[in-house]
C-alpha cells in the first residue's frame, strides 16, 4: 500500500518547486512549465485522496484540472508569441508596463 | 523495513518526480527545462497507475506528455528564446520572498500530514475493496455523465473560448487590439 503521507509530502515538494520556478525565472516559457508543474502536483493528491477515501471524485477533478490546463496552455502560448512579435522577448523583467 | 513492489516503486518514482522537477525549475537550456518536464509527466503518469487510475495514467501520458508538451516544443522552436540563467540577474528580493513562499507552504502542509495518518490508520479511509470500474474508463465515464454532466459541458464551453482566445491572440497581421501592422 502506497502511504497516502508519501504522496502528500511528495505532492508539496512538486508544489513548491513550480512555486520556485515561477518566482526565480524571468521566461515566459519555463514559468509556464512551473505552472504545469503546480497543477501536476495538486492532480497528484487529487488522485492519492481519491484513492484514500475510496471514490472517484478526486480522479473525475484531476480530470478538469487536465483540461482546464490544455486550454491554459493554448491561450498563455499563443499570448507568448503575440508578446515576441511586439516585444521580441519572453523575458517577463523587460515586459513591466503594467507594473507600479 | 520491508517494502512491497508497489511501495519500492513509489519510492523511486517520488525521487525522478522530483529531480525532473528540480531540472525544470533550473536548468539553463529551455529544451532540457521542456524534455524535463515531459519525464516529469510521465513519473507523476506513475503515481496516477500505482494509485488505481489507469485512466488518468492513458490521459496524463496522451494530453499531458504528448499534446500540451509538443505545443511548448513549438513555441520554444519559433521564438528560439536564449537561455537566461536561474541566479544570474534575480534580485534579493526574489530570493528571499522565494524562501519565506517555500517556507510557508511546507510548513502548512506539514501539519496536515498528521491528521492525514492519523486518518488512514484510523481505518475511515482506504477501502480494502473498490468500487467495479475503479478509475478506469466504465466508472469515469459513468460518473462524468451523470453527478458531473454540468461540469462536463462547461469543461467544453471552456475549451471552445480557449481556442478562439488562442486563434485570436495568435494571429499573423495585427496584434492585439492596438492593431499595429507587423512588417509581415
Amino acid at each position: 500500500m502506497i502511504p497516502a503521507g508519501g504522496i502528500l509530502v511528495v505532492s508539496a515538494v512538486l508544489f513548491v518547486t513550480g512555486v520556485i520556478g515561477v518566482m526565480i525565472r524571468r521566461s515566459a516559457l519555463v514559468i509556464f512549465m512551473s505552472i504545469e508543474l503546480m497543477l501536476n502536483a495538486a492532480n497528484l493528491l487529487f488522485v492519492g485522496m481519491a484513492r484514500l477515501l475510496g471514490t472517484m471524485d478526486g480522479q473525475l477533478f484531476a480530470f478538469f484540472v487536465m483540461t482546464v490546463a490544455a486550454a491554459e496552455a493554448a491561450v498563455g502560448l499563443a499570448i507568448i508569441i503575440a508578446l515576441f512579435r511586439r516585444r521580441r522577448t519572453t523575458d517577463v523583467d523587460q515586459v513591466n508596463l503594467l507594473k507600479w | 523495513m520491508d517494502l512491497s513492489p508497489r511501495e519500492l516503486l513509489f519510492y523511486a518514482d517520488a525521487i525522478v518526480a522530483v529531480m525532473t522537477a528540480m531540472m525544470v525549475v533550473l536548468h539553463r537550456n529551455p529544451v532540457v527545462c521542456a524534455l524535463s518536464l515531459v519525464a516529469h509527466l510521465c513519473a507523476v503518469a506513475m503515481f496516477f497507475l500505482l494509485l488505481d487510475a489507469s485512466f488518468l495514467f492513458a490521459v496524463q501520458i496522451i494530453l499531458y506528455a504528448g499534446a500540451i508538451m509538443v505545443l511548448f516544443l513549438f513555441v520554444i522552436m519559433l521564438l528560439d528564446p536564449a537561455g537566461e540563467g536561474v541566479a544570474g540577474r534575480t534580485g534579493n528580493i526574489q530570493i528571499v520572498m522565494t524562501g519565506v513562499a517555500a517556507a510557508a507552504l511546507l510548513f502548512s502542509a506539514a501539519r496536515v500530514v498528521p491528521a492525514i495518518v492519523d486518518l488512514e490508520s484510523a481505518g475511515g479511509g482506504r477501502p480494502t475493496s473498490l468500487p467495479p470500474g475503479y478509475g478506469q474508463v466504465s466508472g469515469i465515464g459513468r460518473l462524468l455523465f451523470t453527478d458531473y454532466l454540468f461540469p462536463f459541458e462547461v469543461a467544453s464551453i471552456l475549451l471552445l473560448v480557449a481556442m478562439i482566445g488562442a486563434l485570436y491572440m495568435g494571429r499573423l497581421g495585427k496584434v492585439g487590439p492596438a492593431g499595429d501592422k507587423e512588417p509581415e
